[in-house]
């Protein structure tokens, strides 16, 4: 038990979940899978007087194909979106990126939701969603509001979504016909947060792990100049110039035979 | 104070504890689940591994109030002295643990991973086993253990 104390709350209405934040403001976090949150909280890294879980909010567990798009519940495991065979049909590149994520034991605690507002400018769903044009529901007291991808990842660990505000769902636009889409990275070990990913999505090429958040990019040069991570212990900046040219070329080759 | 009540390998447990109580701390300092290893407290290296509801989670990343009316699976709720699982005694044969501490978020890891998966190249069993961490750097072994358990579980 290394967390500082803090009270737990875990509403059974949407309408409550949005009572409890506004009451609490930035005193509270929403706690979805946790697989973020608790390595923070032991780390004391964040030290909320309030955890507000999200797990009995059904509206949060969607996890359908709504016309053009896949909607996934804030509060949706990355597991289940991995093992639903409807979005490996309709959106092939998120099921081809959701296996990067962790490890088994991660995607079946950690949510999409959760990846999204915890916002690590490394990981990989914020990257696809900004690669696909992704749009964010995010709810408060005073109603709902979208937000597109490009603009909910503000910096890192930092999103659109305010205190009191609670992102509801994710919509991701299903492929096109005839549309090109791949997913990759490299991490130093598999489940390591990468060094940089690249999500190929129709004419949209996104970079994860080269910026404070993810960032679209024309081509392979693009890519390189698109680096402004300095150096740290994982890479030096010099490296992963090298590596977001690489991968580039290398995704739009994986997206080229999909 | 919450409380919290659940399955521990098939056994019913409660417990009233803080909030900020792991489901980890509550299976060891209240339930007397000691098969449950800390080592880094914040899901890096796998030793507190166990399967909730059926499915691999880290005790650690867990909160107790989480778990709620869920059923938890450890070490202890797969075998036992006499009664080991193929699983363990193909680790067993294949001298796939040193000094231990690791072993049983491999065990479980391992069974899930057979689970889903009952004949796994060994490239598999690497990949699903690299979120366990072993200091004694025993993986050869482990990875041995794991496809001699697919052997001999096909074979029954």
């Amino acid at each position: 038990m290394k967390s500082a104390p803090f009270a737990y709350h875990a509403p059974a209405s949407v309408d409550e979940a949005l009572a409890l934040l506004a009451a609490h403001g930035d005193e509270a976090s929403v706690l979805a899978g946790g697989q973020s949150l608790l390595p923070l909280l032991a780390m004391r890294l964040a030290r909320p007087a309030h955890l507000v879980d999200i797990h009995r909010l059904d509206e949060l567990h969607r996890l359908e194909v709504d016309g053009e798009h896949v909607v996934v519940g804030a509060a949706v495991t990355q597991r289940r979106v991995e093992r639903d065979a409807r979005v490996a049909e309709v959106c092939p590149l998120l099921a081809d990126a959701v296996p990067w994520i962790g490890h088994a034991a991660i995607r079946n605690r950690g949510t999409v939701g959760g990846s999204l507002c915890h916002a690590d400018p490394a990981a990989e769903l914020p990257v696809v969603c900004v690669a696909s044009g992704a749009t964010m529901t995010i709810a408060g007291t005073s109603g709902r509001r979208t937000v597109a991808a490009a603009e909910f990842f503000e910096m890192p660990f930092t999103t659109a979504v305010q205190p009191g505000e609670l992102l509801v769902d994710v919509r991701i636009p299903v492929r096109r016909p005839g549309e090109r889409w791949a997913f990759l990275e490299v991490a130093r070990r598999h489940g390591d947060f990468p060094l940089v990913s690249v999500a190929v999505a129709g004419d949209a090429i996104a970079l994860g792990g080269v910026a404070g958040r993810p960032v679209l990019v024309a081509d392979v040069d693009a890519a390189r100049d698109a680096v402004t991570a300095a150096d740290d212990i994982h890479a030096t900046h010099e490296y992963r110039r090298h590596l977001a040219g690489v991968l580039v070329e290398r995704t739009l080759a994986r997206a080229a035979a999909a | 104070m919450i409380s919290v009540a659940l399955t521990v390998d098939g056994h019913a447990a409660s417990a009233t504890v803080e909030p900020r109580t792991t489901l980890a701390d509550l299976l060891r300092d209240h339930i007397g689940a000691t098969s449950v290893h800390l080592g880094c407290e914040q899901g890096a290296c796998g030793a507190c591994t166990v399967l909730v509801d059926g499915e691999l989670a880290r005790s650690c990343l867990l909160l107790a109030a989480q778990c709620d009316g869920r059923a938890v699976t450890t070490l202890a709720g797969i075998g036992a002295p006499g009664s080991m699982h193929p699983l363990q005694e193909a680790l067993r044969d294949s001298h796939g643990f040193q000094c231990g501490f690791c072993t049983p978020g491999f065990v479980l890891t391992a069974l899930a991973l057979l689970r889903d998966n009952p004949a796994p190249t060994e490239a598999e069993v690497r990949a699903e086993l690299s979120g366990n961490l072993c200091r004694c750097t025993g993986y050869q072994s482990i990875v041995e253990g794991v496809l001699v358990a697919a052997e001999r579980m096909a074979a029954e």
